[in-house]
Parts: C-alpha cells; structure tokens; sequence
C-alpha cells in the first residue's frame, strides 16, 4: 500500500500513464521537429493526427487496404497532403513574424476538422485492431494489458528513437540543424535549403499521422480526436523546451506517468495537472527543462 | 416591395382578426444545442432537421402566421447558451427555445426563460431537476431524464442479477444526476454500490478509470456520460477484456445515434434505454423513413422528441388561439400528446411528459438484418413508472 492506493493499482496506472505518455511523445516530437527547424508553431498538428485516423479508416473502409500497410502508407499520403501545405502556402510566411504561422496552421486545422465533422459527425467511426493484436489480453500480474496497447508502447519507442538518431546523429541531420541556424551560408554551400525544410514538415506532418494510426484503434475516430489531445501536446512541448527534441520524448512519457497518478489520487484534476506542471516549470524555467536558455 | 408587404399584412390584419393573436405576426422557435461537440450527433442539426420537419408537417403556419425555425450551436457551455438565449428573446423575438441538450445548459436557459417569460422545452438535457426544484411553469422536459434512464436500464440490470455496481460518472450536472439516480434504483431493489470515479468531460483515454472499476470488483460498471465519452469507455472496455473477464457494462444513456458510431461489433448485447425507435410502429417507421432521406440517420429518442415538442408546442398555439406564454403553457400542459414520438403521452403539472419508454439490447451483427436495425424490445417500462411521480418530484409548483 502506497498512501492508501494498493500496490498493484499503482504499478497499472503507471503503466497505462506509459502508453498514453507514448502517443503524447509521439505527436510532441513532431511538433518539436517542425518547431525546432521551421520555426513554425504548427497548430494543425491535431487536425493531421486526425488525418492519419481516417485515413486509415478510409483505406480500409473502401479499398481494403489492412492495418499494417495502413502504418506505412498513411505518413505517406498524409505526409504528402503536409508537402503540398508546406510548398502553396506555408512556405509563404516564413519571412513574416512567427505569429503568422501559427495562425495559419490553426485556420488550417479548424477547416480540416469542420470540413471531416461535416461529412462524418461528432460520434466518429469505429476502426479495429489487427487479428494478431487483439485479445486475449496478457495478464502482467498487476494488470491485464491488452496486447494492442503493449505494441503501441513499442513502436512509440521506436520511432522515437529513430527520429532523435536522424536528427541529432547523421549528416542529414546535422544539414537540417545548419539550415536552421543559418540558412544563407547553409545555401552557399549547395544545399537545397528549401527543400530540406519542406521535407521536415513533410515528416513533422507524417509523423502526426502514424500517431493517428496507432490512435485508431484505441479511440473512437472522430473529427475531435486531436484537438482533444493536441493542447495536452502543446503543453509537453512547452515543458520540454520548444525545439528540443529529446526534450519532447522524456517529457511525452514523463507527463503521461504524471497523468496517470493523478488519476489514482484525485481523477478530478487528471485534465489539468499537465497545465499545472507547465505553469511551474515556465516559472521556474521559463525555456522549459530541455530548452536552451536564450 | 417593403410597402407592398406592408400593406399586405395590414389587409391580412383587417381581414383575418386570428393574425393579431400572434405577436409580431410571426412564431419563431429557436432549436440550441451543440452542433460541434461530443453531443452533435446526439443532438445537433438532426434535431433541427426534426423541428422544420414538424413545422412543416404542421402546415409551415399557425394561427395564419408562419412559423420559423432559427438554431445556434450553444458548444455546451452555459454561458455562451444564456447569450444566445437573451439576445434571441431580445432582439430576434423567438417565442420559444428547445432542445437544449446539455444539462448544466437546460438549467441556466430554463431560469432565464422565467424570467423572460418565455416557454422552453428540453429534449436533450437528461438532469430531472428541470422539473423538479429547478421547475418552472414555462419549462418543459421531452423525452427522456435521468429517472427514466435509472428506472429503465439500472432496473432490469438489477433485475437480471447485477447487484454490485460501480460508476464512471461525467464529472458535471448530468453525470451527478444520473448516478444518483441510479444508486436510487440499485440500492432500492436490494443491489450495493461499490464506488465511483469522475472523469472530466471529453476525455479521451478511460483506460485508468476502467481499471479503477475492474478492481473495484462490482458485477456491472455504470456509464454515467454520454456521447462520445461513452463511445471511448466502452471500446476500450472491451480491449481490456472487462466483459469477458465476467464484469457488465451499463451505458446509462445511450442512443442509436452513439450505437450507429460504435458499430454492432463493439456495441452488441448492450442494455440501453430510449424512449423512442424508429422501428417500433408505423407512425415511427413513417416519420422515420422521411427524417433518414432528409439527413442520411435514423432519428433517435432526442430527434424523435424535438419533432414531437414543436409538434405539440404548434398544437397548443392553435388551441389557445394565441401566442401568449401563459396561455400557451396551459395549453401544453393540458393537451395530450399523439404524434410519431409517443401516442399515449400526457405532461404533468411539473412540466415533465410522460410517455412509455423501452428496454432494448443491442443486436448482434448475425442479428441485424439491415441498415439500423440495432434494437430487439425487451421491455416496455409504462410512462408512470419511467418517471418521476410529480408530486414527488421536488417541483415546488405541485406542493
């Protein structure tokens, strides 16, 4: 017994903090990508989550098309649909004050939400877990997990870890993070700085969907499913240190560990304890935990 | 052409006396609910559809005055519905606000509408305050309430040996209200309740309450949200492995509108309660096949009940034989109700309408034979019983 909490119920909730800590390190890492090179506070993060969902859905609605292909295709497409944003008419503003940009991307999410809500309402579609992934679930002692939430925790690890690697790591990265820092002398050199920055929201985007993906199955998909989830993201980044990479990753599971003990001791505030979190760590830090002071 | 108009309506005035009966020569009805939330398919502009239907079943006219429908989405905040509601009864001269879908929204627009001295009918929000203490002689409540729902799936659930219960309440209003209610039902047929937890509304991860419930180790786990927070507590329920591990999920309001959204897969042998389906009899089945070619759903128990109410609010206008509030209640309050929603259906001195509501269990997907064919009849739970005896009911107005 842990403050009156029984051991056991402790260590599940723990566990369920780690798997929603898993989608929130995943869509914040997407949006630390986008922010830490473009400079750009994409607000329609949500909006492509919800994207990647029904694109999946709609895949296997009408083509057929199963879950495991749907993992690889749907960042694509959606990555896509972000490449073509990105190139018409973000690109526009990068030269204007950082506020245009986020106002951009929150229009954009607002039409992409009311536009899916007007075809498919508030209630959403149901979409299933693949047959390899489905019950029973697996009985950890404390808790019974359910396999599909296991492989979430695995593959959000994963692509995690890849992404750091890519960008923290290899000379593309090191390009990218050039470009970002100086995007003249960068250009100077021969790089295809305009193309580098389109690519990363491309993935900053694609990323957003495989989340999406990974979502379907555990939540209803519905028009609302990101932007339910996407200020609970924004306030991971802000945390982390906007930008930061890394920073995104540990604080995505740290805050989803945080959430879930709130949820033993007083479910009431699970919705806001994250904000609390921000608010002490902006006082406190105000460049967050991970973020390079200016 | 304004002059033109104008002199036409004064020839209209002379000629017809009926015409000066409707103030403002026009009776406008306001429909507010949520239309971009998690109750826009329980509600939402289906219930819109509903209420032009009605009018236009009615004839498009009352009293030779016509009849208009004008609707804003309330995004289930208080006061941004109490806004809407002032500026309407203000500026706009709508006679009548209904739906109202949101508890926490039907309480604060039901005061200010006695205070406006203005008659509103609530067929969304599910609190039985509306006509108990919060009762007023203008407010009216269609459709279903919370009591309903505990009679109705707390009751048989009990009945059929769920004795243990324990509740994932919506942490406003509503969800208070309905739990209450239920524990009422549970613990009066001899059941227990274990405990409960509050989520925040428009939560999207139940996982940490569902578990919270299975190691409570009560035989049913009560759902008392609605929309698409149930939606999420039951899907995920099932990938826990709660109904198969031998626990039983109550979803306390639940409707085809939410069934349709889960699929039959997911939602199949649930208990629900409505007090209306579409394929019930052939008046149900006719305004129901008209509703499904007009906006692509099958009308559930708050559609169905926004219909009836602009039906019935229409016929009361027609009766009294004039649009002045007072005379309007009475009317409301005296007539029977007999449309596609109920045939049997009489309103009580708190303003509650009583009418029959049903037990049903969802379908199998080898069941269904077509195209929302979701429900098999259980029970029909006869209105007296469903709801609250008025005189019980706290309505200081019946005392």
């Amino acid at each position: 017994m842990i403050f009156g909490v029984p051991l056991q119920a402790l260590l599940g909730q723990l566990m369920l903090g780690l798997i929603n800590g898993s989608f929130y390190a995943l869509l914040s890492l997407g949006l630390a990508v986008i922010f830490g090179l473009l400079r750009v506070i994409n607000f329609a993060h949500g909006a492509q989550f919800m994207l990647g969902a029904f694109t999946a859905l709609l895949l296997a609605k009408h083509l057929g098309i199963g879950y495991w292909f749907a993992l690889v295709l749907v960042p694509l497409l959606v990555g896509l649909f972000g490449v073509i944003i990105e190139r018409t008419m973000l690109s526009r503003l990068y030269k204007l004050d950082h506020l245009y940009g986020l106002l951009f991307t929150f229009g954009l999410a607002l039409t992409i939400e009311g536009t899916f809500r007007y075809f498919f309402g508030s209630s959403g579609l149901p979409y299933s877990a693949p047959a390899a992934l489905q019950s029973p679930p697996v009985n950890l002692g404390f808790m019974v997990l359910p396999r599909y939430r296991a492989w979430v925790i695995v593959a959000s690890l994963i692509v995690c870890l890849a992404t750091w690697v890519l960008i923290e790591k290899t000379k593309l990265g090191a390009y990218l993070r050039a470009a970002t820092e100086n995007p003249t002398l960068v250009q100077a050199f021969g790089v295809n700085v305009p193309l580098l920055l389109t690519l990363t929201y491309g993935f900053g985007v694609a990323l957003a969907a495989l989340a999406g993906v990974l979502a379907a199955p555990v939540y209803q998909v519905s028009p609302l499913m990101g932007s339910n989830l996407i200020i609970v993201v924004f306030a991971v980044v802000v945390v982390g240190g906007m930008g930061s990479i890394m920073g995104a990753i540990v604080t995505g599971y740290a805050l989803g560990l945080a959430e879930g003990l709130t949820k033993v001791f007083y479910p009431e505030a699970s919705n806001i304890v994250i904000f609390v979190i921000m608010a002490i760590v902006l006082i406190l830090r105000p460049a967050g935990l991970f973020g390079k002071e200016a | 052409m304004r002059k033109i108009l104008m002199s036409a309506t004064c020839l209209g005035a002379l000629s017809v006396p009926a015409m000066a009966e409707v103030s403002d020569g026009v009776v406008k009805i306001g429909i507010l609910n949520d239309q971009s939330g998690v109750y826009a398919d329980f509600g939402g502009k289906y219930s819109v559809a509903a209420a032009e239907m009605a009018v236009e079943d009615f004839g498009g006219k009352v009293l030779d005055a016509p009849v208009q429908v004008i609707n804003a989405d309330h995004q289930n905040k208080p006061d941004v519905a109490s806004n809407i509601a002032r500026q309407w009864y203000d500026t706009e001269q709508v006679d009548a606000i209904m739906e109202l879908t949101t508890s926490s929204v039907g309480l604060a627009v039901q005061a200010l509408s006695l205070e406006k001295k203005k008659i509103t009918i609530n067929t969304g929000a599910a609190t039985t305050e509306l006509t108990g203490p919060a009762c007023t002689p203008f407010g009216f409540h269609w459709a279903y309430d919370t009591h309903a729902l505990a009679v109705g799936t707390g009751g048989a659930i009990v009945d059929q040996g769920g004795d243990s219960w324990f509740f994932l309440t919506a942490d406003y209003a509503f969800g208070y209200a309905l739990e209450g209610s239920t524990s009422e039902v549970v613990t009066a047929k001899g059941g227990t309740v274990a405990g409960s937890v509050r989520h925040p509304l428009a939560t999207t991860d139940f996982s940490s309450f569902l578990l919270q419930a299975q190691s409570s180790g009560a035989k049913v786990i009560g759902l008392a949200n609605a929309g698409l927070d149930t939606q999420n507590s039951i899907k995920q329920a099932a990938e826990f492995g709660i109904v198969t591990s031998g626990q039983r999920l109550a979803a306390l309001l639940f409707t085809l509108a939410e069934v349709h959204g889960l699929g039959l897969d997911v939602a199949q042998g649930l208990t629900l309660t409505e007090s209306f389906y579409w394929d019930r009899n052939d008046e149900s089945r006719e305004f129901a096949t008209r509703f499904k070619e007009r906006t692509g759903m099958m009308p559930n128990m708050n559609h169905a009940g926004t219909y009836s109410a602009v039906m019935s609010y229409l016929k009361a206008i027609e009766a009294a034989g004039t649009d002045e509030t007072e005379a309007v209640a009475a009317k409301l309050h005296e007539l029977p109700v007999s449309d596609a929603f109920t045939q049997t259906g009489k309103v009580g001195p708190n303003g509650r309408l009583i009418s029959d509501v049903y037990l049903f269990e969802v379908k199998s997907p080898d069941e269904s034979t077509g195209e929302f064919d979701y429900y098999k009849l259980l029970a029909t739970i006869p209105g007296d019983q469903a709801y609250a005896d008025p005189a019980q009911s706290g309505c200081p107005l019946v005392q």
